[in-house]
């Protein structure tokens, strides 16, 4: 509606900037109308095959077929039950992990520590793990649980206490906090919880039997929390009253305090939830793929997960589709290595190509070209599809 | 004593990436980009700095390559914020990944065509990389090995911040910098270019950031390729903005004193203080946090971030 009475103005005093301005530029940028799912959702997917595109060039510009490459990516992924597993095994933490920002991000709070919640999720649960292992299996495997969903949660809480309270910039302090885990764990692993056993490079004792995760067709049982878990925010988000206080917040904190919402209680609250839910990445992770905690427990999952969050609009259901493009993006990358001795490192080129052109093309859903001079608006147009 | 003036310039040498990193994203904060992408813009001319003095030994070429690719980061990212403003936040984070990445996938993709697997520097050019010994002043006692015995790398990264402490604060096109970083809409009505003053300084701090990435692969880390060549290094430097206060001049001593906190477990002794290495290993981002809480408390109007820093300029919106 604004462009309209925008496009009425330049009419108007189209004359008169052109009298006064000696180089008028032939196009300028002027908002477009809302547009459709289904055409917004066009322009995506032609951004990711752009990026595709781009990658290929990029391979061949190293002399290598990318033809080839990108069906040795998909039949390393999904060429046989071994990789299926493997790629679904990589896909369990990102999808949690991707919920976690996805709350985040719709409140604008710039969680960037999502790798540090993974891992400090996994430090908690990794105590039961190596200290109550005469408990029953259930009840320590609920217990892991909890505590990595606490530690996730505290150490979600720390930046938002000081964002709520004093307006510290998140993003930044997150980014710290991820580091300063990753050092946790070399402290736990070269001193108290160093494995007795290991003769050389220090590391921490592989779980008992019964701190381990089942399996589930295959599969450690993960995926199953992750797909409840996609369900849960998804229902969370769009149908409960926090939900809805998330996105307010999210578009203006003005709005929601003039609507009487405790911002700094909701801040405090959705952090937690989204810690929580990295940590509890991190005690799947630990307890049911690595079976140990290893320093790579995140493994930079935290950061791939927010390229997925933005890719699927913050929607959780999108998430666990693009979850699943990106775990065939890694395990196929990964095969990489072995078969042509590349880096896996190709993952996350692609993955910054893709969200490069995704972004780049979100520009069209917004804005549209529209000729200088002699140009008839062409709202009526967009509006006919 | 003498231990003190070890650590001052093992300090300064550590500090040294830092400091590239830093003053280049506050060319790009003033210019009103919080650009996220440090951490990948130093990686990118990390790897093409190594890969130029790799291949030709020559370090004028591994300078202006690293600086290069450094600014090739920052073109991705002006093209996609200022030109189709799309979010800062997602695209520098999108930048370091990438740039990350590529930088590993590149080096792995050489390492591969080595008979010894491992890239390392020609000896010429390691030598110049060394310690200058300049005759007169690096034997003086105290002065000589504080002032006068460092590589290249660090008086460049000295002068860059001295010249930039001008650019931005005495300088007619630093006045139009800091004007768009302020309020971009006053200043292209006062017939500043707003696109062209953006997308220069964009690029300019992704060179510099590049520099950065140069020092940590060819310097820091003896002339031998490793991965994850930057470490880190370019997310601290986005804090030492904060630190810094937004000057250049400023930025040197906050780059020496992170880079002292970097170093110190190798000064400070067991016997008096015994703390576990991974506490000093995170005590850079341990600082670094409690500098972003303090500064956050302690918010000044003066010395602070310019206003439109993170929002994207739509023209036809004033």
């Amino acid at each position: 509606m604004s462009a309209k009475r925008q496009e009425q103005g330049n009419r108007n005093d189209s004359g008169f900037s052109r009298a006064l301005l000696k180089r008028e530029p032939w196009l300028h940028i002027a908002k477009r109308p809302e547009m459709g799912k289904k055409r917004g959702g066009l322009l995506k997917m032609a951004s990711i095959l752009l990026a595709i595109a781009v990658g290929g060039l990029f391979m061949l510009a190293l002399g290598y077929n990318p033809l080839t490459l990108y069906m040795t990516i998909i039949n390393g992924a999904l060429g046989n039950a071994e990789s299926w597993r493997m790629t679904i095994r990589l896909m369990i933490p990102l999808v949690i992990s991707s919920l976690a920002v996805c709350l985040a991000f719709k409140m604008r709070f710039w969680n960037i520590g999502a790798e540090g919640q993974i891992i400090m999720g996994a430090v908690f649960a990794t105590y039961f793990a190596l200290y109550h292992t005469s408990w029953p299996r259930l009840p320590l495997l609920l217990v892991m649980f909890v505590a990595g969903a606490v530690g996730g949660a505290l150490w979600g809480l720390l930046p938002a206490f000081f964002k709520a309270r004093f307006n510290t910039n998140e993003t930044l302090f997150t980014l710290m906090l991820n580091y300063i885990a990753l050092n946790v764990i070399v402290y736990f692993r070269d001193g108290p919880w160093k494995d007795p056993g290991s003769s050389g490079f220090p590391k921490i004792a592989r779980f008992d039997k019964v701190a381990q995760l089942p399996k589930l067709a295959g599969v450690q049982i993960g995926w199953l929390i992750a797909l409840i878990l996609v369900v849960l925010v998804y229902v969370y988000l769009k149908y409960s009253k926090h939900g809805y206080e998330i996105k307010v917040v999210g578009a203006s904190q003005a709005t929601a305090r003039y609507a009487g919402m405790n911002v700094r209680r909701i801040i405090l609250r959705t952090m937690a939830i989204s810690g929580a839910l990295a940590g509890i990445a991190g005690m799947v992770q630990a307890s049911g793929s690595d079976m140990t905690l290893a320093e790579s427990v995140a493994g930079g999952v935290g950061f791939t997960a927010i390229i997925v969050a933005w890719l699927a609009n913050l929607n959780p259901f999108g998430i666990a589709l693009t979850a699943f493009f990106f775990s065939v993006l890694e395990k196929g990358s990964s095969v990489m290595r072995s078969s042509y001795n590349l880096s896996a490192e190709f993952a996350a080129v692609l993955q910054g190509i893709i969200l490069f052109c995704v972004l780049g093309g979100e520009f069209f859903l917004r804005y549209r070209l529209v000729r200088r001079s002699g140009s008839k608006p062409r709202e009526t147009q967009v509006r006919e599809v | 004593m003498s231990t003190l003036i070890r650590l001052i310039s093992h300090s300064v040498l550590a500090g040294t990436p830092l400091l590239f990193g830093t003053l280049g994203e506050i060319v790009n904060e003033k210019a009103g980009h919080l650009n996220l992408g440090v951490e990948g813009m130093m990686a990118m001319g990390a790897c093409a700095g190594f890969m130029a003095g790799y291949l030709s030994g020559s370090l004028l070429l591994s300078l202006l390559f690293a600086f290069l690719a450094g600014a090739l980061g920052a073109l991705i990212y002006a093209l996609l914020t200022v030109t189709l403003m799309a979010d800062q936040n997602v695209t520098g984070l999108t930048l370091t990944i990438f740039g990350v990445g590529l930088s590993n996938f590149i080096g792995q993709y050489m390492l591969v065509n080595t008979a010894t697997n491992t890239l390392k520097l020609p000896e010429a050019l390691n030598n110049r990389l060394k310690a200058l010994s300049i005759p007169g002043l690096s034997q003086l006692p105290v002065a000589g090995s504080l002032l006068f015995s460092y590589d290249l790398f660090v008086y460049l990264s000295i002068a860059i911040a001295l010249l930039l402490g001008w650019y931005i604060n005495h300088s007619h096109s630093g006045r139009n910098l800091r004007a768009v970083g302020e309020n971009p809409a006053a200043a292209d009505a006062a017939g500043i270019h707003v696109t062209r003053v953006k997308y220069l300084n964009l690029l300019l701090g992704g060179g510099i950031c590049g520099l950065g990435g140069a020092y940590a692969a060819m310097v820091s880390n003896g002339g031998v390729w490793l991965s994850d060549t930057v470490g880190g290094r370019g997310w601290i430097a986005v804090a030492l903005v904060i630190f810094a206060a937004w000057n250049p001049v400023r930025a040197i001593l906050g780059a020496y004193v992170f880079g002292a906190f970097s170093v110190l477990k190798y000064y400070v002794p067991k016997s008096v203080l015994s703390l576990p290495n991974a506490f000093y290993d995170a005590l850079p981002f341990i600082v670094t946090a409690l500098v972003l809480v303090i500064s956050s408390i302690l918010q000044k109007r003066k010395n602070a971030q310019p206003a439109s820093v993170g929002l994207s300029y739509y023209r036809e919106e004033r």
